[in-house]
């Protein structure tokens, strides 16, 4: 009977949108004599755990994937005991993080210092909100989408700052200030990338820079259209997620740890949490922005149009829906491992180097590609977005 | 009271009194770090505040630009310099801070007058929402085209003058020592301002 109820609605808001969820739950819970408010409260909390279970899965299979990886760079073999090929080697970390002591130094400021990582995490989880897997699958099809992501990572510093601070210890002092710095710079050429693809689609919503990419397939990505922008992006991405060649914030050799000197236990695993959740949001957003989101190579419309299936069909909806999560997951990790990869074959920057790049190459570099886009967008308006 | 109306009320109220309670702390902290941080706490309630009124893109300029931005500064500002020193007691602080208390109190009377005398139009006009970042451009390139053109050439100007600050080979030689400078900062040749006697 439930099943019933369920599905009736799907095969009548597929004509217009795909498959909505929502729609549907909401449907079937004022079936149960509920009103449709209390309906929308109830339905509220299950796309925020799916993208939260989805993100730490995301991290565990990061983790791994970096430990796999470096040990393959430097001829090891790594994680191989817990689990098939050690897969579950980041959940034995994750819990001994978990019960470990948490020690909070003596003359370090407790509140501050418990805040901190707090302040780094809580930003990178709440820009989950925006990352589309499918036309409706995502939490909030925000009307001001990419930039609320904008604003909301440049919260993280604080964060930093803050941790660094109350640490009391001037390694972690000058490794809060050097991420600080290093994400006010490199936030300017990222915003300004972003603002050349926003120009193209006409709009900030997430969902509406995916839809005007996927007219045609491979050929209708933005990274065609925005190489420069492509690469400025993807360099600020890593310098935002403090991954090498831009990892001087916790630089080894000179400052220790960095910010995360004195953390241990559940603390040290928020920052941990954090910078391997920002990775694999950065790498989504890329691809979002520029390879297309959920748009497979081939559209899936054309594909159901050779194979003379009609696309609003209940079935056929729900194989385009998974490709599409299929698509957007495997372009991320794409790039996760272009990142990982990067991280284990490339030294480290230095702090002039970073600073140079930031405001002397990148900074000037976007101005002019937004200019160009801009240009572009006036003169061939079909094929930029008019 | 349905439930959006109640949990809006909720939220307001929520909102407005870490605004309240976090301005006063800002102010009578004497631990300027923390003030710096509870700034940043404040500006991101009055965000939460532009939220519940349905101004998603002012709610998110708000955060870039004062949490992202100015609050930042004033941070980096204050750890640079900050060297938690005692400082010296000032003669009359009594009678200091009675007086600036006079003029805040007086200040405060003076806009709770102005918030009660005005006949304000409650409610005010419905928001537009979704549509809001489309007016707001429209706006700044037709009415308030000169203000905004003015801006952004302020700002051009400052960020060439970062650009130019930061690019120190327009400066062609070292000050000090007069050898010609490059951008490298570790490898340069390190030449003694003072020339070596060879001969007695």
């Amino acid at each position: 009977m439930i099943i019933v109820t369920t599905f009736a609605p799907i095969t009548i808001c597929t004509a217009v949108s795909g498959i909505d969820l929502e729609l549907s739950f909401v449907d079937a819970v004022k079936g149960w004599g509920l009103s449709s408010e209390l309906a929308h409260v109830l339905w509220l909390p299950f796309p925020m755990l799916l993208v939260l279970v989805a993100a730490i899965i995301g991290v565990l299979v990061s983790v791994w994937l970096e430990r796999k990886i470096s040990a393959a760079a430097q001829q090891r073999i790594g994680p191989e005991y817990a689990g098939a090929l050690g897969i579950l080697q980041p959940m034995a970390d994750g819990l001994k993080l978990l019960v470990k002591e948490d020690v909070i130094p003596a003359r370090a400021d407790g509140l501050l210092f418990t805040l901190g990582p707090v302040l780094v995490l809580v930003p990178v989880i709440l820009s989950w909100v925006i990352v589309p897997f499918g036309q409706n699958l995502l939490i909030s099809n925000v009307g001001v989408g990419i930039f609320l992501w904008i604003s909301l990572s440049s919260i993280q510093p604080i964060g930093l700052l803050m941790s660094g601070y109350a640490s009391n210890n001037k390694y972690s002092l000058l490794g809060g200030l050097r991420a600080a710095a290093q994400s006010i710079s490199y936030e300017i050429p990222l915003a300004l990338s972003v603002l050349a693809v926003v120009m193209m689609s006409n709009s900030l919503s997430t969902v509406d820079i995916v839809q005007q990419q996927n007219g045609a397939g491979l050929l209708s990505w933005n990274i065609w259209r925005q190489p420069v922008g492509f690469l400025i992006f993807w360099i600020c991405a890593l310098a935002e997620c403090e991954r090498l060649p831009f990892d001087l914030p916790e630089a080894e050799e000179e400052l220790v740890a960095g910010y995360q000197t004195e953390y241990a236990g559940m603390k040290f695993a928020l920052f941990y949490l954090g910078s391997y959740i920002n990775l694999v949001l950065s790498a989504l957003l890329v691809s979002v922005l520029y390879l297309g989101g959920w748009g497979s190579p081939l559209p899936a419309e054309w594909l159901c149009s050779w194979l003379g299936q009609s696309p609003n069909a209940p079935v056929i909806q729900i194989v385009i829906g998974s490709l599409g999560i299929v698509m957007t997951v495997l372009k991320a990790y794409l790039l996760v491992f272009l990142a990982i990869l990067l991280r284990w074959t490339t030294p480290r920057v230095r702090i002039d180097q970073l600073l140079d790049l930031g405001w002397k190459f990148l900074l000037p570099i976007s101005l002019v590609n937004l200019l160009v886009t801009a240009g572009l967008k006036l003169v061939f308006p079909i094929a930029f977005g008019g | 009271m349905t439930l959006p109306i109640s949990t809006e009320l909720i939220c307001f109220l929520v909102l407005a009194s870490i605004v309240v309670i976090g301005g006063i702390g800002v102010v009578l902290l004497s631990n300027i770090v923390y003030s710096a941080f509870l700034l940043g706490g404040v500006f991101m309630a009055i965000a939460g505040l532009y939220l519940l009124l349905n101004a998603s893109f002012v709610a998110a300029a708000q955060v870039l630009v004062y949490v992202g931005a100015v609050n930042v500064l004033i941070l980096f500002a204050i750890m640079l310099v900050n060297k938690r020193e005692d400082l010296a007691p000032i003669k009359g602080l009594q009678v200091r801070r009675f007086v600036s208390g006079l003029v805040c109190s007086g200040m405060l009377a003076l806009l709770i007058r102005v918030v009660v005398k005005t006949p304000w139009a409650v409610p005010g006009p419905t928001a537009i929402g979704e549509e809001a970042t489309e007016r707001i451009g429209e706006h700044l390139f037709t009415d308030y085209l000169l203000p905004f053109e003015l801006a952004s050439v302020l700002l051009l100007m400052a960020m060439i003058g970062a650009i130019v600050l930061a690019r120190r080979d327009v400066l062609l030689e070292d000050v000090g020592t007069g050898e010609p400078v490059d951008q490298a900062l570790l490898e340069k040749v390190k030449t003694p301002v003072l020339t070596e006697k060879t001969t007695l």
